[in-house]
């Protein structure tokens, strides 16, 4: 067992780990952050996707200790500081970009990856962004008109099929 | 998965010291080999992290044309590389998924040596050198077939070096689930030729097709492959595709790199 110490959400955290101990397990089962999904554990299909030091990662395919010292950032971190939801959070409320909510947290959490980097996407770079994201629900297109949104573009052509 | 031990050294000197133990294994984005740790066709004692290693990381230009530290992850091959060789950056932004990217490295991809990879391509058709801890390894002795480098036990890869083409384009044909190349093909030229690697085809692992590089050497155009074809014998077979189609689809691919080369 390794001591690691990170950040997660803005407040400084730390516990015991083994080497094996994947961060998406110290996030769930460590800290409690079971908002960050396992809906593969085989890399396939990001529900499990958080920030970090600012980049989008599978916390299912890196280790804990690797994060020792990290700035990470879960869905638990993405509401307003008065626990209102965030811009990309109510766009996907608004737009009906999800049913049952398993992707969620990975989908919120690599469209804000995107929208940090580039502002105004197109609605082919969403695509391709969130080409890592699967959904079992929506077929998608409510999920690029949420990000649409809130990136403040019209979402309105983009097809609800 | 079974436990093991998890160091992280700061230097290549400690790297390779840590990698002299026995059941040391080296871990650099963990995108190959956490999946196949989880499925224990890996179980190693101790896991040597290279991905705190500075001198192992960033993109520069050098005498051997553009290096690249084999810890450096896609997404920075990709942005850092746009200006040099956009060919390598490009297919650097298209390897899996954005949060691949921001993990997996090149120097794994090529220690792992996947047959359905990307990088075996670019380093292949540019003439690379794969540069280690003890030696450099010219791309086309590096490359031994599915999964085989000519990499000794304990030795990895510090660095790539690329020489910078007049022109060059990858495409790639994705097999839609994984994002790997169904086929890949990666066409770069030179002063003093062209060369053409196709991935994801042959049972070997990625390869030069010898024809369409002395074809294309003579007139660096699509028209100058129509009279040639690849034979689907030794290629890949599977669910998504023949041998026949992806020696087929080589040659499309081939064809319109040439046409996308700049
Ligand atoms: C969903 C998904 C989609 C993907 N899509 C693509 C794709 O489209 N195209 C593509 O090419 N790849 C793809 N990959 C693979 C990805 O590019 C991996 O990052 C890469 O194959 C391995 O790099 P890594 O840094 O993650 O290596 P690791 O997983 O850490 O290591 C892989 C192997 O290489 C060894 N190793 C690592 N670094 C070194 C070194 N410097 N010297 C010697 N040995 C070393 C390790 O011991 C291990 O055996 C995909 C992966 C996933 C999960
Ligand atoms: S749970 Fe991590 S990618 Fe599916
Ligand atoms: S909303 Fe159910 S998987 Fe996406």
């Amino acid at each position: 067992m390794a001591k690691v110490s990170m950040t997660v959400n803005g407040k400084a955290v730390s516990g015991e780990v083994e080497g094996r101990t994947l961060l998406s397990t110290f996030l769930r089962e460590g800290l409690g952050l079971t908002g960050t999904h396992i809906g593969c554990d085989t890399s396939q299909c990001g529900a499990c996707t958080v920030h970090v030091d600012g980049k989008q990662v599978k916390s299912c395919a890196m280790f804990a200790a690797e994060a020792d010292g990290a700035e990470v950032r879960t869905i638990e971190g993405m509401a307003n500081a008065d626990g209102s939801l965030s811009v990309i959070q109510q766009a996907f409320q608004d737009h009906h970009g999800l049913q049952c909510g398993f992707c969620t947290p990975g989908m919120v959490m690599a469209a804000a990856s995107l929208l940090a980097d580039n502002p105004k996407p197109t609605e082919a770079e969403v695509r391709h962004h969130l080409e890592g994201n699967m959904c079992r629900c929506t077929g998608y297109h409510n999920i690029v008109k949420a990000v649409l949104a809130a990136s403040g573009q019209d979402a309105g052509q983009i097809a609800a099929e | 998965m079974h436990n093991f031990e998890l160091v992280k050294p700061s230097t290549i000197a400690e790297a390779v010291a840590a990698l002299g133990q026995e059941g040391a294994q080296a871990l650099s984005g963990g995108q190959t080999l956490i999946p196949t740790m989880k499925q224990r066709l890996n179980m190693p004692d101790m896991l040597v992290s290279l991905t705190g290693i500075a001198e192992m990381k960033g993109v520069c230009k050098g005498d051997g044309g553009l290096h690249i530290g084999a810890a450096t992850q896609h997404a920075v091959v990709a942005k850092e590389a746009a200006a040099a060789y956009p060919a390598l950056a490009k297919l650097a932004g298209g390897i899996g998924d954005p949060a691949v990217r921001n993990r997996g490295t090149i120097g794994g991809s090529l220690a792992n040596n996947d047959p359905s990879a990307c990088y075996p391509a670019a380093a292949l058709a540019s003439g690379a050198t794969i540069v280690t801890n003890q030696r450099s390894i010219a791309a086309d002795d590096y490359f031994q077939g599915m999964f085989a480098t000519a990499l000794e036990e304990g030795e990895i890869i510090t660095e790539i070096r690329f020489p910078i083409p007049e022109k060059a384009a990858y495409l790639k044909f994705e097999q839609p689930a994984s994002r790997f190349a169904l086929t890949g093909v990666f066409v770069a030229k030179y002063p003093s030729g062209v060369r053409v690697a196709v991935t994801g085809a042959s049972n070997d692992g990625v390869f030069r097709w010898a024809e369409a590089e002395a074809a294309l050497s003579a007139n660096f155009a699509p028209s100058a492959l129509e009279s040639l074809s690849l034979s689907g014998e030794g290629m890949i077979a599977d669910l998504h595709g023949s041998g026949d189609y992806r020696a087929h689809l080589a040659k499309v691919l081939t064809k319109r790199a040439v046409l996308a080369a700049s």
